[in-house]
């Protein structure tokens, strides 16, 4: 593997990210915080960055994506709790159940645009949280599945327990280096160039003979995917499967997450929205319990002055730092410098 | 023998009849062009034409196959390729990035989810060909929507290009360029000319007249005249139209 095809599959952003989640148990205590929020914070990470890929690189508006989310958890705990009791089968089932009803969602939707694709996004994301709360017999309503273990990571030759925290973080921050990874190469293979496309033009890419709406599929289910790999450690991390992450609420908090973060102009916009999320919940909900009003305001100002989020304002000022002086600055700097 | 045809189509949107008959035809190697005034229906007639509208009766042929009703993308497939009258770029993508997706072999390799879209040396050698054959040589890496009008307009037809088509349609090539962008746009047409089957819509009548081997002129949805330039210069409609002056 030659430098360049190293540096198009490990970027010097990604490793930055690896060095401070994987440094991240040696200091959180320091400043205040606590192991947990990390599994938590890396959980959500893989979550919003899934979503980006529909949202940010596709233009793809879904507002039920916390329907993925759970589904991929209640089947992550069904199959440990009533099929097979190996992590990665489990895990295996939880991103297929979710990719699967995904797959059929995008069977409506992916012709649709807009806030046409949207709204369905909602209605369907609306249908399967009623679902899970109404099937009580097999997600137990709104008690939630609960005693779902942290199965041990099996290699076959040797076995790690993952019970608790601290080990339990490990393997989640492995899961978060592998989804960026395998992200990082979807968006910037040739099916995310297209996928790139359709966003910014899809009658023009349909005109140079691509099939938009399959495109349009497979990303959604891509998406989903990822939600459902997501939800499944999320079961793990809170021992249970809860139907409260399928509602409308907790739906829109990946799409808060991503815009406020800069899903639009980077990669690692989500990675930015969802820590932010975490430390105001954190530390704005040790001040008031109304730190989501606070959160909600914050949201606001950023869609009415700096939609491109957080990312944004870091691009910007690099941007700025990197500008060429002009020749009155120059010139300027010289006569200053002359006194 | 006519590459591409229009057998008697009919477009109608509700009550409104947009297009009555047309029948046309576009020989192989030559450029044809089609005039006529604002609301004629030359646009609607390539939107027929290329798939986005599906004719109300009456046929396209395309190499013989007949090809009415197909999506644009099969269409596309086949090796027709269409620029538009209001400019469809890649905005966010450079000269470059738009050239490349509109390539054949990227359009084979979509559905490849770990390969570098950019890391491919012949391809991006072919997408500079194509930014060369265009007059965009060396402007591959600005982003398209910071283009000046012209170099957008002959991005716009680059990317038509890079897909390597059989029968280019172009919709009012023209519009909004000034005297040099247009001599420019006219040279790179006339470039084209016999390597390729082009049809263009285009109200300015000298650059049409001075490019097309036959032209047909649209109004109110059917075809009221075809002929050469040298027949239709001579015609009197066409002298005391409001499509502009011939010198």
């Amino acid at each position: 593997m030659t430098v360049d095809q190293l540096r198009s599959w490990i970027t010097p952003p990604m490793l930055v990210s690896f060095a401070i989640f994987g440094t991240l148990p040696f200091w959180i205590r320091e400043v205040g915080l606590y192991p947990y929020l990390g599994v938590e914070v890396l959980i959500f990470c893989i979550y919003a960055l899934g979503y980006n890929v529909l949202l940010g690189y596709g233009g793809l508006p879904s507002f039920g994506h916390g329907a993925y989310f759970g589904i991929g958890a209640y089947a992550f705990g069904i199959a440990q709790l009533n099929v097979v009791s190996n992590l990665w089968l489990c895990l295996l089932a939880g991103i297929l159940a979710a990719m699967l009803f995904g797959a059929v969602v995008a069977l409506f939707i992916s012709h649709r645009r807009g806030i046409y694709f949207a709204l369905m996004t909602i209605a369907f994301g609306q249908m399967a949280f009623f679902i899970a709360s109404k099937w009580t017999s097999v997600t137990k309503g709104e008690d939630g599945l609960l005693n779902i273990a942290r199965l041990p990571v099996d290699f076959g030759f040797v076995s790690y327990p993952i019970q608790r925290n601290g080990d339990f973080y490990w393997f989640v921050f492995a899961c978060f280096v592998v989804t960026v990874i395998v992200l990082w190469r979807v968006v910037h293979s040739p099916f995310g160039k297209v996928v790139q496309a359709i966003k910014q033009n899809e009658a023009r890419t349909a005109f140079l003979g691509y099939n938009v709406v399959l495109y349009k599929g497979l990303v959604f289910a891509l998406s989903c995917a990822v939600a459902g790999f997501a939800g499944a450690l999320f079961a793990m991390a809170q021992g249970g499967a809860f139907v409260q992450v399928m509602n409308l609420q907790w739906s829109g908090v990946v799409v808060l997450m991503v815009l406020i973060g800069g899903g639009f102009v980077s990669f690692w916009g989500p990675v930015l929205g969802v820590v932010l999320y975490f430390i105001a919940r954190d530390l704005l909900g040790a001040y008031t319990e109304t730190w989501q009003l606070w959160f909600g305001l914050l949201f606001m100002l950023v869609v009415m002055y700096k939609p491109e989020g957080l990312a944004g304002i870091w691009q910007g000022i690099v941007h700025r730092k990197q500008r060429p002086r002009t020749s009155a600055t120059v010139h300027l700097l010289a006569m200053l410098k002359a006194r | 023998m006519a590459l591409f045809e229009a057998q008697g189509l009919h477009m109608r949107f509700g009550d409104r009849v947009v297009l009555e008959d047309i029948t046309l035809d576009f020989p192989e190697g030559q450029l044809s062009g089609i005039m006529g005034p604002n609301g004629a229906g030359k646009t609607t007639c390539f939107n027929v034409l290329t798939g986005r509208y599906r004719p109300t009766r009456g046929r396209v042929v395309f190499d013989g196959q007949d090809i009415t009703g197909l999506p644009p993308r099969t269409i596309a497939r086949k090796g027709v390729s269409r620029s538009f009258q209001l400019m469809n770029l890649f905005n966010d993508f450079t000269a470059e990035e738009n050239v490349l997706v509109a390539l054949p072999e990227m359009r084979e390799r979509g559905f490849d989810v770990i390969g570098n879209a950019m890391g491919d040396r012949i391809l991006r050698l072919r997408a500079e060909e194509v930014l060369e054959r265009v007059g965009l040589g060396g402007k591959g890496g600005e982003l398209a929507k910071n283009l000046s009008y012209g170099d957008r307009r002959a991005l716009e037809i680059g990317v038509a290009l890079a897909a390597r088509p059989r029968v280019l349609f172009l919709d009012e090539p023209t519009s909004g360029l000034g005297t040099d962008a247009i001599v420019r746009l006219a040279q790179l047409i006339a470039r084209l000319k016999g390597e390729l089957t082009i049809v263009a819509i285009e109200h300015d009548m000298e650059f049409l007249f001075g490019l097309a081997d036959s032209i047909a002129v649209i109004h109110w949805g059917q075809v009221i005249r075809r002929g050469t330039p040298a027949e239709l210069r001579t015609n009197p409609w066409v002298q005391n139209s409001n499509l502009g002056r011939l010198k």
